[in-house]
């Protein structure tokens, strides 16, 4: 187990994640996983969605938004883990594994978004 | 009654040495108890848009021809079952969120709290502005 002083931070992101996710990952992923692809609503073109993610403040919105969503995966799944499964032995892994994943997952967004041409 | 004739065997009474076995299977049990779990699960779901999302702006930034491949990806038939899946869950996420904020968030005006209705009502009423205003950004056909 993590230390207890780190838990209000990854709670906070947890939290943060929670609603950035609950306010517009169901549009973002009704528009680009179904309504796009079966052809209900007329799909953005290259030139356009390229332009809108050029701009900066798109950029950081589309970083702030993997970011906080990754670490509320993490924290929650992790949770899910352990009460679910019963596997206490393993909690350390689960941790790793958990915050692991979303620092890597942040950073790979922080690389795309910074070299985006 | 035979039992009452065996010698009787006392064991001290330690209360926290009691642990009754709770099987891997205990959400499946009850209503409630699933629907905590599948509430949780939803956090799987919303990893999953991340990484659609960073595939999104990988093909975008690799050019047109790369962008189209991932367009035709989001087409499959099994990427589009899942994605049917994930915005059952991430819209599971976003109801069960806002129908907690009442108790995360417990707000006062002119010393009455503001009943929960409203609170619950104003993350819809907000929820449905966010939703217009992204549709605006990326409904350009």
């Amino acid at each position: 187990m993590a230390k207890q002083s780190n838990e209000p931070v990854l709670w906070a992101l947890f939290s943060a994640g929670g609603v950035f996710a609950a306010f517009v990952i169901p549009v973002h992923l009704f528009l680009l996983g179904l309504a796009f692809p079966l052809g209900w609503i007329p799909a953005p073109g290259y030139e356009y969605l390229h332009a809108l993610v050029r701009l900066p403040l798109a950029r950081l919105y589309v970083f702030a938004l993997c970011f906080l969503a990754l670490f509320h995966w993490a924290h929650r799944f992790r949770y899910t883990l352990y009460d679910g499964l019963q596997i206490k032995h393993l909690n350390e892994l689960i941790f790793s594994c958990c915050y692991g994943g979303a620092i890597l997952g942040t950073v790979w967004a922080g690389y795309l978004l910074w070299n985006f041409r | 009654m035979t039992e009452t004739r065996q010698p009787a065997r006392y064991t001290e009474y330690h209360p926290r040495w009691y642990r009754s076995r709770v099987s891997t299977w205990w959400w499946l049990a009850r209503w409630p108890y699933l629907k905590f779990i599948l509430r949780e699960i939803s956090s799987v779901f919303v990893a999953w848009f991340v990484l659609v999302l960073l595939l999104q702006i990988r093909a975008l930034s690799r050019g047109s021809e790369a962008y189209a491949a991932f367009e035709r990806w989001l087409q499959n038939p099994l990427i589009v079952l899942l994605n049917l899946i994930t915005l059952f869950f991430v819209v599971l996420h976003a109801v069960t969120w806002f129908n907690v904020a009442p108790r995360a968030m417990a707000v006062r005006f002119r010393g009455k709290r503001v009943p929960d209705l409203w609170i619950v009502g104003a993350n819809y009423a907000a929820w449905a502005a966010v939703s217009l205003v992204l549709a605006w950004f990326l409904v350009r056909s």
